[in-house]
């Protein structure tokens, strides 16, 4: 009967109070990471330790749209799913019509269009997700994206969203070197670097997915990993060593 | 006037279409390809309503890679028909090969008639060459002798079709997927 009623209204300081409680929701989701590279784009995830006797496979945060873009997310997963579902049906079908793959960028407008719609319609809430959408044009150009709830969306060289968002963003505005972004294993190290920061128990509570120009994502399976967590704890134990001398 | 073939072998399945797109009685185009691709190991032949076939086609095409890109791994060979009527008219040769069945080819006309065979046609031509395929075909066949086997049901075309059609792509799916084979061009009828 009242479903003709806003729920995303005005305060009367300005404020859509939904949209706010949307990115809290946001923040209590697990941390995603992003970095974009000269020839490859990395994102990561924080997996949720999961009960012994649940099947892994079915709690994926890290999402193919189509063959050039994949998308993290962080927050509530029955709404990414939606948005992920309508993504990937606009993808097809913009390669249906316009007979292109989706730059990023488009597919990150689509995105944010339907998050905006939410925060403006009868009846519903807007969705409970931020994500990172990164991949290639079919120039070759890649990008990183970031929505949030409202229905922004701003590029980044690199950004983390979920929990300790903020820590992660600092430590990459810190150790994000344009140079070392030439390098595919860099990039990697960066990304696995900042999650590390706020993940518990290291290298077995990261998932990662990545995308090198002209390849389609490829998510990196847990013996990758570990190898270059051990290489980058050596490096630490590098580092610490000669400030010790 | 439009041609499809499909001939199934044990671990193959061959296709050839004709490549002639005609409006009314001028042929418009002479190397037209009729085979889309729906995945690495599936081919969609489609003759019909003009406009139709592209249309519905590549509508096909995007849907299974919208499946596979919500459910990471291709639809199976079996599950592509599109089982219900359409106002679309056309006629259909699915061919493919599954890890799980191997090859397969099946049939499909605009009603939604559905049904899987070891070799298959469309157009008038089927007509002439079905017969062909009924004395000659054995299910053991070789990549050479199914190719031997086109090759007769193409000049029987050429013998007694009152339309000449000039020439036929061919392409064979296997377990490696799909390799395009030399263009059959029939010689003038005697």
């Amino acid at each position: 009967m009242s479903y003709d009623r806003a729920i995303t209204v005005f305060s009367p300081d300005g404020h859509l109070f939904q949209v706010e409680y949307a990115q809290e929701a946001v923040k209590k989701g697990s941390t995603a990471v992003g970095v974009r590279g000269k020839k490859i784009v990395v994102l990561g995830v924080e997996k949720k330790s999961i009960a012994k006797l649940q099947d892994d496979r079915t709690v994926r945060k890290i999402c193919a749209l189509d063959d050039n873009v994949f998308l993290a997310f962080a927050g509530l997963t029955a709404d990414a799913r939606v948005v992920v579902n309508r993504a990937r049906v606009e993808c097809q079908s913009h390669r249906l019509t316009v007979e292109d793959p989706v730059t990023v960028e488009y597919i990150t407008r689509f995105i944010s269009s339907i998050k905006q719609r939410y925060t403006q319609s009868n009846g519903r809430r807007p969705f409970g997700i931020s994500s990172l959408i990164v991949g290639f044009d079919f120039d070759g150009t890649p990008h990183l994206y970031q929505t949030e709830p409202s229905g922004t969306y701003h590029a980044w060289k690199a950004n983390a969203i979920g929990r300790s968002a903020k820590t992660v963003r600092e430590f990459l505005e810190k150790h994000y070197k344009e140079e070392d972004m030439e390098s595919d294993t860099e990039v990697i190290k960066l990304a696995i670097r900042a999650l590390l920061e706020v993940v518990q128990s290291g290298g077995k509570n990261i998932e990662l997915a990545i995308m090198k120009q002209d390849e389609s994502m490829k998510i990196l399976d847990q013996e990758e990993i570990k190898k270059y967590v051990t290489a980058i704890e050596n490096e630490k134990e590098e580092a610490e060593k000669k400030k010790k001398t | 006037m439009e041609y499809l073939i499909g001939i199934q072998g044990p671990d193959f399945v061959l296709v050839a279409a004709d490549n002639v797109a005609a409006s009314s009685i001028i042929q418009m185009k002479q190397d037209q390809d009729k085979m889309f691709k729906l995945s690495d190991k599936i081919l969609l032949l489609c003759v019909g309503e003009a406009g139709d076939t592209v249309q519905f086609a590549e509508y096909i095409q995007k849907n299974i890679q919208l499946y596979k890109m919500r459910n990471e791994h291709s639809l199976q060979q079996r599950y592509g028909n599109d089982l219900f009527p359409t106002p679309y008219h056309v006629n259909l040769l699915l061919a493919g090969f599954d890890e799980t069945d191997g090859p397969g080819l099946y049939f499909m006309d605009y009603l939604s008639a559905l049904a899987k065979a070891p070799f298959a046609a469309h157009g008038y031509g089927a007509y002439l060459t079905l017969s062909i395929l009924d004395r000659y075909y054995r299910p053991d066949l070789t990549r050479d002798e199914a190719v031997e086997l086109l090759k007769k049901c193409i000049e029987e075309l050429n013998k007694r079709l009152i339309i000449n059609l000039p020439s036929f792509s061919v392409r064979l799916i296997d377990k490696d997927g799909i390799h395009d084979l030399e263009k059959l061009v029939p010689v003038g009828a005697k």
